[in-house]
């Protein structure tokens, strides 16, 4: 074995031992959605990210083989794994790209979840099985054009008709996977409180138009759902749940895929700066050896770390069945700001080369802004941390 | 008497017929350092330390893939994996198991530090040869020692067929089809079963292993036997039971500057000259 200390190569990448609170399937799995995403998306998604394109129809099937979708679900096709093993997968899968990560989340936490958690025995078998196979592609409708922070004033609504079918009209707004969905979980307001609803994309009224323009999470889908006079059967309403319960139950699993997932950009980003550090030849030498670039690269590596630690605490909590929403907060807020911090400051080691998409960097530092933004705002986190500490909400 | 492969005329290839019965398919597989962090070598014995984590050889995963391939073709059977390895590794083993194959038989003994590659081949070929198998099949070379010669001494320990280089294997009856890679392009042969292959890298697409598949690997049967549970004398095997010694390592000469063809309109030419010159066209 080598000294914990000495100048090895797996120092830099687990200084501190953090394998060492992993059993050795969960390492398994982490080696081998690393392996994927070192072999079939490193080579790949830089283009995919110029391009703006997501070749969902492969990766979904890759990764469905695998069991990575809706994979800490139960029955239906779906794995079973335990969180921490989800979380592990999605730091790999966002080491690749944060769009693949979300792919993802959205997949399995927020389609496949409030259909395993609030939806009928038939919603479970018709959609269930497709989705972990990775035949099958989900979206998540919460989000309005007017209704972000706060969807409790979403104006999506489903009015039931004599007949027993629901009508649905609204927008929805910055959902990824759209476009490329089979089946939307759509929310909306109705009489008795917010519902959610299986909506197959393919039904009459419903259109999913792209959103273009953006330079975050390029190698992405993400679209409006346009809902225009969607006429729905009596049982396409989710029925577990009535109230904004749901949305947000949703929210807090895919919160905690990113709190796992963005660790992995912040690696790769880390990584991506030592080894351009090592190989800078400036004034006779690399530019690690410059007091200034080493600080930076500790600094880089102390918050990877950290950011693991806090992962790995919470993902065994989660399994304990003991995290809270509050903890999930604590970590997708940390989470995300740490590595938003590491993949600024990773850029301007690897200088002008720093801005080009030969490098994972910028890439990575574009895509978690919207990650920053997305499944609750660094401020709402801020907000809900600061209810759970003082009992005062102040949201309003 | 061993029995022998013929290569088809193509002519001969015909359709024969395709009767499927169960097939134990045997594979040996290599745990090697990782070559992203290959370690070193040791100066005393001139061979590479193995005292760090060491992974499933990916030129094993082809073999692997094709095995469980050709079980889930035949529609009923079995892949067992045998290997050779220090201090009871079993990581690589994990990875295979976990992509499907059943169980394994580990062949780990501190007698075996210095094996040649003849002397791995009679290993291995004492624990596949009461296994029943009707295919073996093995990278056609490890990524780190590169001998590439142990399939075919197996298969000659065994009095087995041989076929190299293998880029696709179809089961016919008691037969096999295979496609050979040549330089040229591939030959076909038909060979009697059982027989030992050797697949050449990059032929099939390995799969990764699922988190089923990862979760049931714990609990697959793995056999570890000492060198003399094979019935080995402890000087048949390791550095005094070995026919080779590693006399000198040197260092890999630094790659040279490439020529580079300015187009003088006349570039064409010297780069066809220079193709021909490696043999290429």
């Amino acid at each position: 074995m080598s000294t914990p200390l000495g100048p090895k190569a797996e120092n830099a990448r687990d200084f501190l031992a953090t394998d060492s609170l992993l059993s050795e399937e969960e390492i398994m799995l982490r080696d081998t959605v690393r392996r994927y995403v070192d072999k079939e998306i490193l080579p790949e998604v830089g283009a995919w990210f110029d391009e703006g394109v997501f070749p969902h129809k492969e990766v979904a099937k890759t990764i469905g083989d695998m069991g990575l979708l809706g994979m800490h679900l139960e029955g239906y096709g779906c794995a079973g794994s335990s969180a921490m093993m989800y979380g592990l997968a999605c730091a790999e899968l966002e080491a690749g790209d944060s769009g693949l990560r979300s792919f993802v989340s959205v997949q399995g936490s927020l389609a496949m979840f409030p259909i395993w958690a609030y939806g009928s025995e038939e919603h479970k078998q018709e959609w269930l099985p497709p989705m972990a196979a990775g035949d099958a592609i989900g979206c998540f409708g919460l989000t309005e054009p007017d209704s972000g922070s706060d969807p409790s004033s979403m104006r999506t609504n489903a009015k039931q008709q004599p007949n027993g079918d629901w009508l649905l009209n609204g927008t929805k707004m910055w959902i990824t996977n759209g476009s490329i969905a089979d089946v939307a979980v759509v929310w909306a307001r109705a009489d008795e409180g917010i519902r959610g609803f299986v909506v197959p994309t393919n039904i009459e009224g419903f259109s999913a138009p792209k959103i273009e323009r953006k330079v975050s999470l390029r190698a992405s889908v993400t679209s409006e759902l346009i809902l225009d006079n969607v006429r729905l059967p009596a049982d396409a309403v989710l029925p577990g749940v009535a109230s904004m319960r749901g949305p947000l139950s949703c929210l807090n699993e895919a919160r905690f895929g990113i709190l796992f997932g963005v660790v992995g950009a912040a690696r790769a980003c880390y990584e991506a700066a030592l080894n351009y550090a090592n190989e800078r030849i400036q004034f006779g030498g690399p530019i690690s050896r410059f007091q200034l670039t080493q600080q930076r690269l500790v600094d880089f590596m102390t918050a990877v770390q950290q950011g693991t630690l806090l992962s790995y605490h919470l993902g065994r909590l989660k399994d304990q069945g003991e995290l809270g929403p509050a903890q999930v907060s604590f970590g997708k807020r940390q989470n995300t700001r740490m590595a938003i911090e590491v993949a600024r400051e990773a850029r301007s080691v690897l200088g002008a080369n720093g801005i080009t998409t030969e490098y994972p960097v910028i890439r990575h530092m574009n895509n978690l802004e919207s990650v920053y933004t997305y499944e609750g705002t660094n401020e709402i986190h801020t907000l809900i941390m600061g209810q759970a500490i003082t009992g005062h909400s102040a949201f309003a | 008497m061993c029995r022998r492969a013929h290569v088809l005329g193509l002519d001969q290839v015909v359709k024969l017929s395709s009767t499927m019965h169960a097939m134990k398919v045997v594979v040996c597989v290599k745990q090697i350092p990782d070559p992203a962090d290959p370690g070193a070598l040791d100066p005393e014995t001139r061979t590479l330390k193995r005292d760090v984590k060491l992974i499933l050889d990916e030129s094993d995963s082809y073999g692997v893939e094709m095995a469980l391939q050709l079980v889930e073709a035949a529609g009923e059977g079995e892949v067992t994996l045998v290997s050779m390895a220090p201090n009871n590794e079993r990581s690589g083993l994990a990875t295979a198991l976990a992509m499907g194959a059943a169980s394994a038989t580990l062949v780990s003994d501190p007698a075996l530090v210095g094996t040649d590659a003849l002397t791995t081949a009679k290993i291995l070929a004492a624990t596949i040869k009461d296994q029943g198998a009707d295919l073996v099949i093995a990278g056609s070379e490890s990524s780190d020692g590169y001998t590439g010669t142990v399939p075919e001494q197996i298969a000659a320990v065994l009095d087995l067929p041989s076929v190299t280089a293998a880029k696709s294997v179809e089961v016919d009856g008691s037969n096999i089809l295979v496609k050979r890679q040549t330089d040229a392009g591939y030959d076909s042969i038909i060979c009697p079963m059982p027989a030992v292959i050797s697949v050449t890298a990059g032929v099939v697409e390995p799969r990764y292993p699922s988190f089923k598949g990862i979760m049931a690997a714990k609990s697959k049967p793995v056999e570890e036997k000492l060198a003399a549970d094979l019935g080995f004398e402890e000087d048949q095997v390791g550095w005094s039971g070995s026919g080779q010694e590693i006399v000198e390592v040197a260092e890999a000469p630094t790659r040279e500057a490439g020529d580079i063809i300015e187009d003088d309109g006349e570039a064409h030419v010297k780069i066809v000259e220079f193709l021909e010159s490696l043999k290429v066209i």
